[in-house]
C-alpha cells in the first residue's frame, strides 16, 4: 500500500499548466527524489501536496495514520496529517531564536488552554517542558545545541538548512518534504546532509521526498527518481533506469 | 521554568516597593493631583501599548483602531457605574469583556486582509465606533457622558498596569503567543508548521482588545467626563507611536515608550508654541537613527513585503 498516491493531478495558472497528469506513488520507507529542469513545476508539485494550492484537476491521497484526500488540505493541517516540509528560499522566522524555531514546530503536539498560557499554570510547565526536551535532543542531532538562543538569521546558510529540516521533524512527521535541502551548501556539508538524510529516514521512520539539483545527493539516497520537464512526469524509476532514459537526457541536454 | 527562583523574587519584590513607596508619597501629598493625573495618564498609555504592542508588534497585524477598544471600553465602564451604579470591578471587567468581544467581532472579516487593507479597515471601524457614539443620546451623543464616579485610585491603576503587562508577557511565551510571533515572522511558513493563522490572529486581536477596553475603564473612571472624539483616529495614532518609539516586539519597550513620550510631552508644556514641533523633531530623530525603536527587535514596516505565494512558486 503506497503512503502517497497522486491520480492525474493537474494545476494551472491561467493559461499556464504548471503541473499536468502527474501519476505517482511513493511507498513507506522510501526516499523519493524530484528532478528536472528550472521551472519544471517541481515546487508548485510540492505546494500541491501541502495544500497551498488546490489543485485544478486530480487529486493527492495519503494513507499514513489515516486515508486523508487532497480535497481536506489546508496548510496549516498538514503537520496534524503527519505532511512536514522545508522551503527551497529558507523560510525561518528570522528574529526568533534557533530554539524557538524548532518549538514552533512542536506546535500541533501542544495543547494547553488559554488561561494556563495568561497564568502559566502547571499544564503550562508541564507541556513547556516536554517539548523543549523535544527541542534541544533534535538541535543535539544537528549539532545545533549550543547555538540554541542565537537569532535564527545569524546563523551561516548551511545550518539555516539544518535549523529548517529540525523544524519540520519537531512536528513528528510520518513524511517529510524537502525542497533543495542542499542548494546553497558546498561539497562538504552536501555530503554530510546526504548521510544525515538517510540517517534521519531510519530514526524517525520517515518517508522522504526530496526536491534536489544535486546529483550526488539525489543518486546517492533515493531509491526512486522522478523526473519532471514543463509540467509533465517524463520518467520515473531507479537512479540507473532514470540516468539512462533518453528523454531525461534530452531535457537535460537538449536534442532535435 | 520555575515559578519562584531568584530573579522573579526581585521582580515581585521591585513591584510590590514601587506601589508601596509611591503610595505613601500620594497618601501624604508629596504627589500633587497635577503629577498624579499624569501617571495614570502613563499607566493607561502603558496598558494600551502593551496591547497594541501584542497585536501589531509581536503577531504583525497592523491596526490602526485600537482607541476605539478603549471607547468601547470607556463607554462601557462609565455605563455601569454612573447610569447602573455598579461598583468599580464590574465596570472594568464588562469593559474588557464588551471590547473582547467586539475584537471578535471585527477581528474575524477583518484579518483576512492584510498590510495596509487591514489599517484601513480597522480606520474604518473606529471611525464607526466613534459616529456610533456621537448619534446615540443614551450615552450622551456629542456632548458626551458626564458624572461618571471617580473609581481610578492607584491601586487600581498600578493593580491593572501589573495585571497587563504580566498577562502578556506570559502569554507570549506560551506556545500560543509563540504561534503569533511566528505569524508575525512569516505567515507561509507559520502555516506550514501547523499554525492556524486565523485563528491566532483573532486570538491576539481579542486580547489585545481586551485590555484596551481596561484602558477604557480606567480613563473613563478617572475624568468623570468622556465623549466619542476623545477616542478618535488620533488616539490610535498615538499608540501606535508609542508602541513603534519604545520598540516593535518589545513589552519593556512599550513601557518605556509610553513613561518617556509622557514626560517629554510633560515637560515640553513649557513651551506650548513650540511643543509639537519638538516633540515631531524627537519621533524623527528616533525613526533616522533608531528604525527598531528605543529596545525593539524588529523593525518597522507598515506595509510587509513577506514574499508571498507568487514568490515561492516561482521555482527556480
Amino acid at each position: 500500500m503506497p503512503i502517497i498516491k497522486v491520480n492525474n493531478l493537474s494545476k494551472a495558472f491561467g493559461g499556464v499548466k504548471a503541473v499536468s497528469n502527474i501519476n505517482m506513488s511513493v511507498e513507506a520507507g522510501e526516499i523519493a527524489g524530484i528532478i528536472g529542469p528550472n521551472g519544471a513545476g517541481k515546487t508548485t508539485f510540492f505546494n500541491l501536496l501541502t495544500g497551498i494550492y488546490t489543485p485544478t484537476s486530480g487529486e493527492v491521497i495519503y494513507n499514513l495514520e489515516r486515508k486523508i484526500s487532497s480535497k481536506s488540505f489546508k496548510p496549516y493541517k498538514m503537520t496534524g496529517y503527519g505532511v512536514a516540509r522545508t522551503f527551497q528560499n529558507i523560510r525561518l522566522f528570522k528574529n526568533m531564536s534557533v530554539l524557538d524555531n524548532v518549538l514552533i514546530g512542536c506546535h500541533n503536539n501542544m495543547s494547553y488552554g488559554l488561561l494556563s498560557s495568561l497564568l502559566h499554570l502547571p499544564a503550562f510547565r508541564r507541556s513547556e517542558a516536554k517539548a523543549y526536551d523535544e527541542a534541544i535532543k533534535l538541535l543535539d542531532i544537528f549539532g545545533l545545541a549550543d547555538k540554541k538562543d542565537e537569532p535564527a538569521s545569524k546563523l551561516p546558510y548551511g545550518e539555516q538548512r539544518k535549523v529548517e529540516i529540525a523544524r519540520a521533524l519537531a512536528a513528528k512527521p510520518k513524511l517529510l518534504l524537502l525542497d533543495e535541502p542542499a542548494a546553497g551548501m558546498n561539497p562538504n556539508e552536501t555530503k554530510e546532509l546526504t548521510k544525515l538524510i538517510s540517517w534521519i529516514k531510519d530514526e524517525f521512520k520517515l518517508t522522504i521526498i526530496l526536491i534536489e539539483h544535486d546529483m550526488s545527493l539525489v543518486m546517492g539516497i533515493c531509491s526512486k527518481i522522478f523526473v519532471f520537464d514543463y509540467g509533465n512526469l517524463i520518467a520515473s524509476g531507479t537512479p540507473t533506469e532514470v540516468q539512462n532514459n533518453e528523454q531525461v537526457i534530452k531535457a537535460y541536454l537538449g536534442g532535435e | 521554568m520555575k515559578l519562584i527562583n531568584k530573579k522573579n523574587m526581585l521582580g515581585f519584590l521591585a513591584v510590590i516597593l514601587t506601589y508601596a513607596i509611591a503610595g505613601f508619597l500620594i497618601d501624604k501629598g508629596f504627589i500633587d493631583s497635577y503629577i498624579f493625573l499624569n501617571i495614570v495618564l502613563i499607566g493607561i498609555n502603558i496598558i494600551l501599548a502593551v496591547s497594541l504592542n501584542l497585536i501589531t508588534g509581536f503577531t504583525g497585524q497592523f491596526s490602526l483602531g485600537h482607541a476605539a477598544f478603549m471607547s468601547i471600553g470607556a463607554y462601557t465602564s462609565g455605563i455601569l457605574t454612573a447610569k447602573l451604579g455598579l461598583p468599580f470591578w464590574v465596570g472594568i471587567l464588562g469593559a474588557a469583556l464588551l471590547a473582547a468581544v467586539a475584537g471578535i467581532i471585527i477581528g474575524i472579516p477583518t484579518l483576512r486582509l492584510k498590510g495596509d487593507y487591514l489599517a484601513i479597515a480597522t480606520l474604518g471601524f473606529g471611525e464607526i465606533v466613534k459616529i456610533i457614539g456621537l448619534n446615540t443620546d443614551y450615552i450622551g451623543g456629542a456632548t458626551g457622558l458626564n458624572d461618571i464616579p471617580r473609581y481610578t485610585t492607584w491601586t487600581w491603576l498600578y493593580f491593572c498596569v501589573v495585571v497587563t503587562v504580566l498577562l502578556i508577557s506570559n502569554f507570549i511565551k506560551s506556545y500560543k503567543g509563540r504561534a503569533c510571533i511566528s505569524i508575525g515572522e512569516d505567515e507561509i511558513a507559520a502555516e506550514a508548521m501547523g499554525v492556524n493563522t486565523t485563528y491566532y490572529k483573532v486570538l491576539a486581536f481579542t486580547l489585545g482588545s481586551f485590555f484596551a477596553g481596561i484602558a477604557g475603564a480606567l480613563y473613563a473612571n478617572y475624568f468623570y467626563f468622556i465623549k466619542p472624539d476623545s477616542f478618535g483616529f488620533m488616539k490610535s495614532i498615538d499608540i501606535l507611536v508609542i508602541v513603534v518609539f519604545g520598540g516593535m516586539a518589545s513589552i519593556k519597550g512599550s513601557i518605556l515608550g509610553a513613561v518617556l513620550l509622557s514626560l517629554i510631552s510633560l515637560f515640553l508644556q513649557g513651551i506650548p508654541e513650540l511643543r509639537m514641533v519638538v516633540y515631531a523633531v524627537i519621533l524623527f530623530l528616533i525613526m533616522v537613527y533608531r528604525p527598531q525603536g528605543i529596545i525593539g527587535k524588529g523593525e518597522f514596516k507598515l506595509f510587509k513585503k513577506r514574499g508571498g505565494l507568487n514568490a515561492n512558486n516561482q521555482s527556480k
